[in-house]
């Protein structure tokens, strides 16, 4: 690739982490973080990104970070109160500047009224209230440029008409404190003399006597004729880094009021003056031979009398900083990741098959091969959760994201909205992660879309004003589970049992429970909106929420309270690379059951088991009545119902808490497995969330629990008749 | 032989542009994330001349600035400031605390060059 665009793409990952830094900064703050750390942090963010932004010539990126970044100055400086007001405005500037970091990556145009406006408003906040003032100071940026060029211009123009050679006198006297800065008056004369023809006169006449030099003192002094067809700006440039730090005279002979030999004398005599006091005094240092004239837009600088001290508080900052040493971390191409997880995958299925291969040759449990074969067992599990946990990655790259779409919502909508989270350090695997984003940002849209009461009617119902949506993630019997709740109004379920009349999806007189009402939000064609705002939805519903989490072997759950809010519960695995897994036998065939949804396996007994209907059954377990489901004939891989006194019921629990029990024919152990996707090999198959390899080197399935339980509870006819009109 | 350029930096981006222009220009370079990392490296290296950025974490170029010329070793390697600005206040402070001259941001490998050669012997 080429170099250039390598970098660039380096500046834009670059990007996308300081606006991560600079949004979580301007939270702590907003949550009230006095830190002046944080404060720095969130300036050098902006800062960064303007000062790269520069170097790939983004003009409209550079100019609103420039904006974006006075601001923060004032606040970094204490000259701007970091009020919540104050705060607001800078939280939707960084929007603003992640959507401009976005245009400038991708090269689409951006709201350019929209950047104006809040740049109007950064600027309104100006404890100066200078606006003219900051455009004076980004115009002075490009002025050093500009007037060089100039310079040369003219030159260019005045070579045509005259003679273009100069002759300049230059006397440079250096101070100690040139030398000092590690700036060496050898290296001026040598750049002198690449302007033209140099003639040098060393002065030592100051040098003491041996004895009484000071190794770090200046006593040497020049005087210099230059001719040169350069201008003087040109000269001066040569003294750029040095001009505070030497006593430099450049006249011009034949200009206008230049320094004749008469009033030499007198000059230097000022000179030394100014010499001797040049330590309590670092003043201007050009003397009074340059013409007014000459001076004007030579340097860039202006006349350095205002000296600014070092805040003593710089060192303390950076003892502070010391602290916060990160971690240090490298950057791992994901394909190698990946590809590393996949050998290591193959590795574990190998090993597996060794394993029984030494089984079936008959050794000793206690023979030096098997125990050999423990230890790599117990190796290889560990290399798989070492290379597992490089994949993983805290919630919080997703948890981020949702308080810009919480604010922009809420502008929306009118409401007023406070969002909460918590578990943002929970890590997760990054392809989890990733395909998290879209079904949580539903979720929080629908959460303060349909959630949440207007704020006149959180008032009426005794509410704070400002709405709850609380984002939580936690590690729970290896699987993440992340909550999304509100404590708007609750699921309106009268409301929500008509329209599912309504567009057909139940039947009239149907005798649901609660729970089951809440449910149907999930139903393919489902949508409370009577239109379809572009809030809410670009016209998906909760089905596609819940199709996305299937997809991920996740499960989504709903509970809700009238008057008091609802919260959708996710549950993922942690990883879609494996699974601790019971391998059983079903109809001849073998299935894996994930362990994590076993509770206990039981065998029954003739007087548990009691027929409900043609085809259900129910077993009584502690004396409470739990559906038995026949996994052969849920998968149809046999007609007949098995006989449960010939076969091993798996007492499994479900995502929403309910239980049932699977019925198998037998159990044949416990195994990690690696996962293999149907969909990417084969395709999507009901109450199959996947598959394996076996130490055998045979395919099993891998049951999809949830939905095996969930079809055979839904058998009732409403069911049938919502998939036909869905369908 | 070649000069051995160290350039402190928190942005990777403008670590990495500086690296290609100097290495393009024949340098050798060393890199540091911060000014506490830039005075880490010295401890171990010889650069003749340090390029350094002034808002970074830990500790900040002015701070690093110091600090080099504190050091018995280093106190005469020239430093270059690099600024996004010709903020005149930022370069005062800077040569305060002992740069030897600055680089206004953005830079061209041209320009970054001509003031490295400016101060290295």
């Amino acid at each position: 690739m080429d170099p250039m665009a390598a970098i660039r793409e380096t500046f834009f990952q670059e990007c996308e982490e300081q606006l991560a830094e600079l949004e979580s900064g301007l939270l702590a703050i907003e949550a009230g973080d006095s830190d002046p750390e944080t404060v720095n942090a969130v300036f050098r963010a902006v800062h960064s990104i303007k000062g790269g932004a520069g170097a790939f010539s983004l003009d409209d990126l550079v100019r609103f970070a420039h904006v974006f970044e006075t601001t923060l100055d004032h606040v970094r400086a204490g000259r701007l109160a970091a009020t919540p007001e104050t705060l607001k405005v800078m939280l939707r500037a960084a929007d603003i500047l992640s959507d401009l970091v976005r245009a400038a990556r991708e090269g689409t145009a951006v709201d350019e009224a929209r950047c104006a406006a809040l740049a109007d408003e950064l600027r309104a906040l100006d404890p100066n209230g200078g606006v003219e003032e900051e455009d004076d100071l980004s115009d002075l940026n490009f002025q050093p440029v500009l007037v060089q060029l100039d310079g040369l211009d003219d030159l260019d123009d005045f070579e045509l008409t005259s003679d273009p050679r100069h002759v300049f006198h230059i006397k440079f006297k250096p101070r100690p404190s040139l030398y000092a800065k590690a700036n060496e008056a050898a290296l001026v004369l040598r750049d002198l003399r690449e302007l033209g023809e140099l003639k040098v006169a060393c002065d030592a006449s100051d040098l003491p006597h041996l004895t009484e030099i000071d190794p770090e003192g200046a006593y040497l002094c020049w005087d210099m004729e230059l001719t040169t067809d350069k201008d003087e700006t040109a000269v001066r440039e040569v003294f750029e880094f040095v001009a505070w730090d030497c006593d430099l005279e450049i006249t011009q002979e034949g200009a206008e009021g230049a320094a004749s030999g008469a009033d030499a004398d007198a000059e230097v005599a000022a000179l030394l003056a100014l010499v001797r006091g040049a330590d309590q005094n670092d003043g201007e240092p050009v003397s009074a031979g340059v013409t007014e004239s000459a001076m004007t837009g030579a340097t860039e600088e202006p006349p350095a009398a205002q000296v600014v001290p070092l805040p003593v508080k710089q060192a303390a900052k950076a003892a502070e900083g010391e602290l916060k040493a990160a971690s240090p971390t490298i950057r791992v191409d994901l394909d190698r990741v990946d590809r590393l997880i996949n050998l290591v995958g193959e590795l574990v299925i190998n090993q597996a098959m060794l394993s029984q291969r030494v089984l079936e040759a008959g050794l000793a449990r206690a023979s030096a091969v098997a125990v050999g074969l423990d230890e790599l067992e117990q190796l290889t599990r560990e290399i798989q959760d070492s290379v597992m946990a490089i994949r993983a990655q805290p919630v919080k790259s997703v948890f981020q994201r949702m308080p810009r779409l919480v604010r922009e919502i809420a502008a929306i909508t009118g409401k007023s909205v406070r969002l909460v989270t918590d578990g943002e350090a929970t890590e997760v695997d990054k392809t989890v992660i990733e395909r998290l984003a879209d079904p949580l940002t539903h979720m929080i849209r629908n959460a303060i879309d349909h959630g949440l009461e207007s704020p006149e009617k959180r008032i009426a119902a005794g509410k704070p004003e400002e709405g709850l949506v609380r984002l939580s993630a936690l590690h729970r019997s290896g699987r993440i589970v992340i909550e999304v709740s509100d404590d708007g109004a609750g699921i309106n379920r009268p409301r929500v049992k008509s329209i599912a009349v309504e567009k057909g999806l139940i039947a009239a007189d149907a005798q649901l429970s609660d729970d089951e009402i809440d449910n149907l939000i999930f139903l393919p064609g489902f949508s409370t909106a009577s239109e379809i705002s572009d809030i809410s939805g670009r016209g998906v519903g909760m089905d596609v929420v819940k199709r996305s989490i299937q997809a991920l072997g996740g499960r989504i759950s709903i509970a809700s309270r009238p008057g008091h809010g609802s919260t959708f519960t996710m549950s993922l695995p942690l990883t879609l690379a494996v699974l601790d897994g019971m391998v059983v036998t079903v109809a001849g065939q073998t299935l894996v059951v994930p362990l994590t949804a076993i509770v206990e396996t039981l065998q029954p007994k003739d007087s548990e088991v009691h027929g409900l209907g043609d085809n259900a059954r129910v077993i009584s377990i502690r004396n409470k009545f739990t559906p038995l489901i026949d996994v052969g004939r849920e998968l149809s891989y046999r007609a007949s119902a098995a006989d449960p006194m010939a076969s091993v019921a798996l007492l499994v629990e479900t995502e929403g808490g309910g239980r049932s029990a699977l019925l198998v024919d037998a159990i044949q152990g416990q195994r990690q497995v690696v996962i293999k996707s149907l969909e990417a090999n084969y395709q999507h198959v009901p109450g199959i969330a996947a598959a394996t390899i076996l130490g055998d080197g045979r395919v099993a399935l891998i049951l999809d629990v949830d939905a095996v339980v969930a079809t055979s509870r839904v058998e009732p006819a409403f069911f049938d008749d919502a998939m036909a009109a869905v369908g | 032989m070649s000069k051995t350029i160290l350039t402190v930096d928190d942005s990777r981006t403008m670590r990495d542009m500086l690296l290609l222009a100097l290495s393009d220009a024949g340098y050798r370079v060393l890199q540091a994330q911060d000014g506490m990392h830039g005075l880490e490296v010295l401890q171990q290296e010889m650069p003749d001349v340090i390029v350094t950025d002034i808002n970074m974490p830990r500790l900040d170029g002015f701070g690093f600035i110091e600090g080099v010329r504190r050091d018995s070793k280093h106190r005469a390697v020239p430093i270059l400031v690099l600024t996004t600005e010709s903020d005149t206040d930022k370069k005062d402070r800077a040569r305060r605390a002992g740069a030897t001259g600055w680089i206004v941001k953005p830079f061209d490998p041209a320009k970054l060059v001509a003031a490295i050669r400016r101060v290295a012997a």
